[in-house]
């Protein structure tokens, strides 16, 4: 039993780390949001056992584990975790986190909660490029395996440079970049419904299973792909982390602090759409991560970017890691597209937390 | 340092903001720009601190320049600590140095904000929120200190707080400080030289006696005004009406 001596240093010290120096107040923050982001990867870590473990043949989480660390002897289970369905639930990672990232990208740089590389045009050019191969891909001398990934890739290169076409003009302002994103998605759009209407029975199923989007075509080669351009992305977006933050202020401040607002955000958004390019030619059109892990991220961590990108990046993979476990249970030996189950999972869980982070103002 | 300005111009697109203005600025005073809307003292201020093309000479050394541009609501979720740590932007790392943070803490304790540190910007008084935009431009230790109406929308009290550390923060630490203000009597009183512009053009500098006189006030705001001297012996500007057309 602590005496009133004890008890009254303990709460001056309390008294001294909240009335303590702005810097202290600050690392204790930065503690806290470290602190976030790994709790939130230990979950992703759990949702990846749980996503290799669901399936067809349910098995324990125990058993994935030992197949996933090598120490079993079981070939059958050895081939349906490493074969089949790690790279499903390894893919949803890397994509998750790639959507995150570019959402959290996007948003900061148009100054826009709404802007992502969908709302842009970005993932509808890929969606427009996939069909063109899928339509008239026939004659390319290279399996649509990978013809129609590269034609989604390069469409939402097309895309990207549309936008940013725009966003060099002299004078465009985040707002023009938004509209360009917009008009962007009405033309991919059309095109799309254009090729849709052109298109046989068969080709058309193939194209709108495209769209849906799906984890099925995932391999270990294309995830190392993915995972490859994340891990090239990342470093260059952190190398201005605070340049983007900064860019929060809006651009005349940003501008006062010595930031090069216009090639700052061309250079990311380039960068950015290349990353979603990268992510969506092998899934297909997933929507809604990108909107919705980096508000969740920027509830728990705030707007510092080196905290904001990692954790739209963890809260991504995670989005998409639960939705890939959700799509296998809804209908059990049937796997739902994913890119309906993130909205229809991820819409009432982001809902709950802007609820409960409101109630706790 | 003395900052020598020659023939400064700005123009934008075809429209000229500001024409052949020769202004000169002393290390360790304020000097205050003030005129009517769109007389050019914004765009003055931007084209000094190297946001907008200009033309003509300023004579400097290239010392480090904290430019506050004018306050608009901010809906970012960074804490005012953050805030005033961008000040640093021209040295901060992914791994923030100890320099970095100390300056930070020492610019917002000297405008004495430190309790606003883990508040974030957006909830901020208008008041709170200069201050600690002020703290931003102090942190990244200029020599040059260039704001844009610092006191709009603040309540009296609080334009009086914002002006008198202006003040005493451009003695102490000896700055340059260019301020745009509107209202003519707290240029009067806290700033050392005014410099009256209209249309574009440098109207009158000096001493706050000596460009507020009623003549040039009636041909640049178009009002009549009383001037008498405050019981510090600063001008007062007191005005009368508008002069009949």
């Amino acid at each position: 039993m602590d005496g009133p001596i004890a008890v009254a240093r303990r709460l001056n010290q309390k008294r001294v780390t909240k009335d303590g120096s702005a810097v202290d107040g600050w690392r204790a923050a930065n503690a806290r949001r470290i602190v976030t982001i790994i709790l939130a990867g230990c979950g992703l870590a759990a949702c990846l056992a749980l996503d290799v473990a669901t399936g067809p043949a349910m098995l324990p989480i125990g058993a994935v584990i030992s197949a996933l660390t090598g120490s079993s002897s079981d070939p059958m289970l050895n081939a349906i975790v490493w074969s089949l369905r790690l790279p499903i639930a390894l893919m949803a990672i890397a994509v998750g986190a790639s959507l995150g990232i570019s959402g959290a990208v996007m948003q900061t740089i148009l100054n826009n909660p709404l802007a992502s590389s969908y709302t842009l045009g970005i993932s509808a050019g890929a969606g427009f490029g996939a069909a063109l191969v899928i339509l008239f891909g026939a004659a390319l001398p290279l399996p649509e395996i990978w013809s129609i990934p590269i034609a989604a890739f390069a469409f939402a290169g097309v895309a990207c440079a549309l936008v940013a076409g725009v966003g060099r003009m002299r004078g465009a302002t985040p707002e023009l970049l938004v509209l360009a994103g917009i008009a962007c998605l009405f033309l991919f759009q059309a095109l799309l419904s254009l090729l849709q209407f052109l298109a046989s029975p068969e080709a058309l199923q193939q194209i709108v299973f495209w769209l849906f989007g799906s984890l099925l075509r995932a391999s270990l080669g294309k995830v190392a792909i993915v995972s490859l351009v994340l891990a090239i992305v990342l470093p260059m977006l952190l190398a201005d982390a605070w340049r983007l933050t900064a860019l929060q202020l809006g651009d005349e401040r940003a501008g006062a602090l010595g930031v090069r607002v216009r090639s700052l955000r061309l250079r990311a958004f380039v960068v950015v759409s290349l990353l979603t390019g990268a992510a969506v030619a092998f899934v297909g059109t997933i929507g809604f991560i990108g909107l919705v892990a980096p508000h969740i991220a920027r509830m728990l961590v705030g707007e510092d970017q080196r905290h904001l990108l990692p954790a739209s990046a963890v809260f991504g993979a995670l989005l998409l890691s639960a939705a890939s476990v959700a799509s296998k249970l809804i209908i059990p030996g049937t796997v739902f597209p994913i890119g309906i189950v993130t909205a229809l999972i991820g819409v009432p869980f982001f809902g709950w937390l802007v609820f409960a982070t409101g109630r706790r103002r | 340092m003395t900052i020598r300005i020659q023939g400064l111009g700005v123009r934008y697109g075809g429209r000229s903001a500001v024409a052949g203005v020769d202004l000169s600025l002393a290390a360790g005073q304020v000097m205050a720009i003030v005129g009517p809307n769109g007389s050019g003292k914004s765009s003055l201020l931007r084209a000094l601190a190297g946001q907008v093309r200009h033309e003509g000479v300023i004579t400097w050394d290239n010392p480090p320049v904290g430019y506050m541009p004018q306050d608009n609501a901010i809906r970012a979720a960074l804490t005012a600590f953050e805030v005033v740590l961008l000040g640093r932007m021209r040295s901060l790392s992914f791994r923030v140095g100890e320099e970095d943070l100390r300056l930070a803490e020492a610019a917002m304790a000297e405008l004495g904000v430190t309790d606003l540190a883990e508040r974030r910007i957006g909830e901020l008084s208008g008041g709170q929120r200069q201050l600690v935009f002020l703290a931003q431009v102090l942190a990244g230790d200029p020599r040059v200190l260039l704001l844009d109406e610092p006191t709009s929308a603040l309540d009296i009290a609080h334009q009086l707080q914002v002006l008198a550390l202006l003040r005493d923060v451009t003695r102490r630490r000896g700055l340059t400080t260019a301020v745009v203000l509107h209202d003519l009597n707290a240029a009067a009183r806290h700033a050392d030289r005014i410099a009256l512009l209209d249309r574009g053009r440098l109207i009158e500098t000096g001493a706050p006696d000596v460009v507020l006189r009623p003549e040039t006030l009636r041909s640049v705001f178009g009002i009549e005004v009383a001037i008498l001297t405050g019981p510090d012996g600063h001008p007062v500007v007191v005005p009368m009406g508008v002069t009949p057309s």
